[in-house]
């Protein structure tokens, strides 16, 4: 039988406090050392793992290595949301052997299919993950959870497994790269078009390996919401992870845990590897065209362009603000006939909510189709793939071929403000002028 | 493990998202075999039944971006493609292959020099790739840890390994 035996609390020497950016010091807290340097190698103890039903082929592995117990269930999230709910026997059964696993392992925090949500957003929004946390995800857009001021990293199900095993994971410390954003955007115009704007000036993989940080005058107004979008959206730049100092609205967003807040911030003197300036004065809406998001074009250049689809959902933008604003376009509005526009939250809290506030009934009202929170769509799982040759609108992150089903179906990527006025007049349409 | 290999090569270009390797909607189980036969299904319906063991492929940049999902990597070894030989590759793609024991390697200046069905030789010892016209390229060697992880055959055989000396120290 396992032994436990309480482990005293590991002792860290002070982290310096010059000369490094975020993640660096946040490395250099996981791995007990003073300091660590771009291109460096650490072990990283890791303060919080979450999964979704990767786990369910993280288990062979897992069960390889043979340690039988994880390191800390304590340090365990787990959700399902995939395929919520199962829509196969096999799926339903990967889902009864992840219930198993949190079972036997002693997982409290497994938020089974009814208190699910994407898990970023569920991470975000239950304020699991917190400002200095080494946090790994099974997930590509665990990059999101480093709004909070975490460093907060994607893996594949064979490092889920050994995590599991050691609470540990090597990782080659990032150069960081500085994205600075300043300017006022135009009406209707968000997080998610300076997101497409910076990827599409600096290319799908110009961060890759890279920590991305954003600063500014612009990132420091945007409310947590919109925080999440810019550093969910670093998965395209190819970075390791997108970050954000963590400020008073972050303590404000995490104040209902009760978690000591303690603030993080690049030092004055850190080394960034490459900034990027942005000047989004006056700067709209912006479109990810097929089938790379960063084929942009601003949305004047794609406006009447026909769809079959529009889709609002995933963890990039299905949050509660995003609903409001598809709310109050749709209100006493209809969607276009023929087109087919589905609204997908990104977790249960945030369904209640919408149902709360009536927005559901507006969707209703409007012709939409409202669903149960899911990653379906936007990975072309289930719930709602497009057809060969379809249209589609989405507030989604990702339109590589074949994305969100039929490899020939075409994925214009825009904010939740364009997909809604594109759903109403069955094209590409311009927020500003719905 | 093997460190020489000989094979047909099978180019591919910019940007090979995880959506191109395996779509989501085969996702829906953990049996290699399915995601071995859907390998490519976006960009040549016929790519699986074609591949032979012993084939690799050489890509240009960023390869296997996007999603975190291992069925990637998974579904190339499966088929029996040797290595991977790319101008670069994603990160999680990169961990996750290595962690199967999968060579991937980033070798500048390859992509520009064969075309699919040439025959190349990658020596992993040596550290470089012989192309058809008998040019030799170097690759990017590996850091050592990631060496470690690959010679080991896999992150799995490596930390089994560990945990055995461990018991018995």
């Amino acid at each position: 039988m396992a032994m436990f035996i309480a482990r005293p609390a590991p002792v860290h020497p002070p982290i310096s406090m010059t000369g490094q950016t975020m993640s660096e010091k946040i490395l250099a807290r996981a791995s007990h050392a003073e300091s660590v340097r771009p291109g460096q190698i650490v072990d990283g103890d890791v303060d919080l793992l979450y999964m979704h039903e990767m786990l369910a082929l993280a288990l062979l592995p897992f069960n390889e290595i043979g340690t039988m117990k994880v390191w800390d269930p304590e340090k365990i999230v787990v959700t399902l949301d995939h395929w919520v709910p199962p829509p196969t026997p096999e799926i339903a059964k990967m889902h009864q052997s992840i219930r198993d696993f949190c079972r036997k392992q002693g997982i409290r925090r497994f938020h089974d299919v009814g208190d699910h949500g994407i898990v970023h957003q569920l991470i975000a929004e239950r304020g699991y993950a917190h400002p200095w946390d080494l946090v790994i995800g099974s997930d590509s857009h665990t990059n999101m959870v480093g709004a909070v001021g975490a460093f907060a990293a994607g893996i594949g199900a064979t490092d889920t497994a050994a995590v599991m095993a050691k609470g540990q994971l090597w990782l080659r410390v990032p150069e960081t790269m500085q994205v600075d954003i300043r300017g006022t955007l135009s009406e209707r115009t968000s997080a998610k078009d300076v997101i497409l704007k910076v990827i599409g000036t600096t290319g799908d993989d110009a961060a890759r390996y890279a920590a991305v940080e954003f600063t500014g005058p612009t990132v420091k107004a945007f409310p947590m919401n919109e925080r999440f979008v810019l550093c969910n959206m670093t998965t395209e730049m190819g970075a390791k992870v997108g970050m954000i100092a963590a400020d008073q609205l972050t303590k404000e967003y995490l104040a209902h845990t009760g978690h000591r807040f303690e603030p993080i911030r690049s030092d004055e003197d850190a080394t960034f590897v490459k900034t990027f300036t942005f000047d989004v004065e006056g700067m709209g809406p912006q479109v990810a065209c097929p089938s790379n998001p960063a084929n942009l074009k601003p949305v004047e250049e794609v406006e009447g362009t026909k769809i079959d689809v529009a889709f609002l959902g995933s963890c990039t933008n299905a949050r509660i603000e995003d609903l409001r604003i598809a709310a109050e376009l749709l209100r006493g509005e209809k969607v276009a006939p023929g087109v087919r526009f589905q609204i997908t939250p990104a977790s249960q809290i945030i369904y209640r909510q919408a149902l709360r506030e009536g927005l559901v009934e507006v969707f209703m009202d409007a012709g939409a189709t409202f669903t149960s929170s899911t990653c379906g769509p936007c990975f072309g799982g289930h719930m709602g793939t497009l057809a060969g040759d379809e249209v589609c609108i989405s507030s989604t992150n990702r339109n590589y071929p074949g994305r969100m089903g039929s490899p020939t179906a075409q994925v214009y990527l825009a904010s939740p403000w364009t997909v809604t006025a594109s759903a109403i007049h069955g094209e590409i349409t311009d927020p500003r002028k719905a | 493990m093997q460190t020489r290999f000989e094979g047909r090569v099978w180019t591919f270009g910019d940007d090979i998202s995880t959506d191109h390797i395996i779509a989501g909607k085969y996702l829906g189980t953990t049996d290699p075999k399915v995601f071995a036969e859907h390998a490519f299904e976006a960009v040549d319906p016929t790519w699986a039944r074609n591949v032979r063991s012993g084939d690799m492929i050489v890509a240009g940049a960023n390869f296997g971006c996007g999603s975190s999902r291992e069925q990637a990597p998974v579904a190339l070894k499966t088929l029996g493609i040797t290595a991977i030989l790319a101008t670069s590759f994603a990160r999680i793609f990169f961990r996750n292959a290595i962690n199967l024991g999968f060579p991937v390697i980033e070798c500048a200046g390859l992509r520009a020099g064969v075309k699919s069905g040439d025959m190349i030789e990658l020596d992993l010892a040596s550290g470089d790739v012989r192309v058809p016209s008998g040019m030799m390229l170097k690759f990017t060697p590996l850091p050592p840890n990631v060496l470690e992880i690959l010679e080991a055959g896999g992150l799995v055989p490596k930390l089994k390994k560990e945990l055995q000396t461990k018991t018995m120290g």
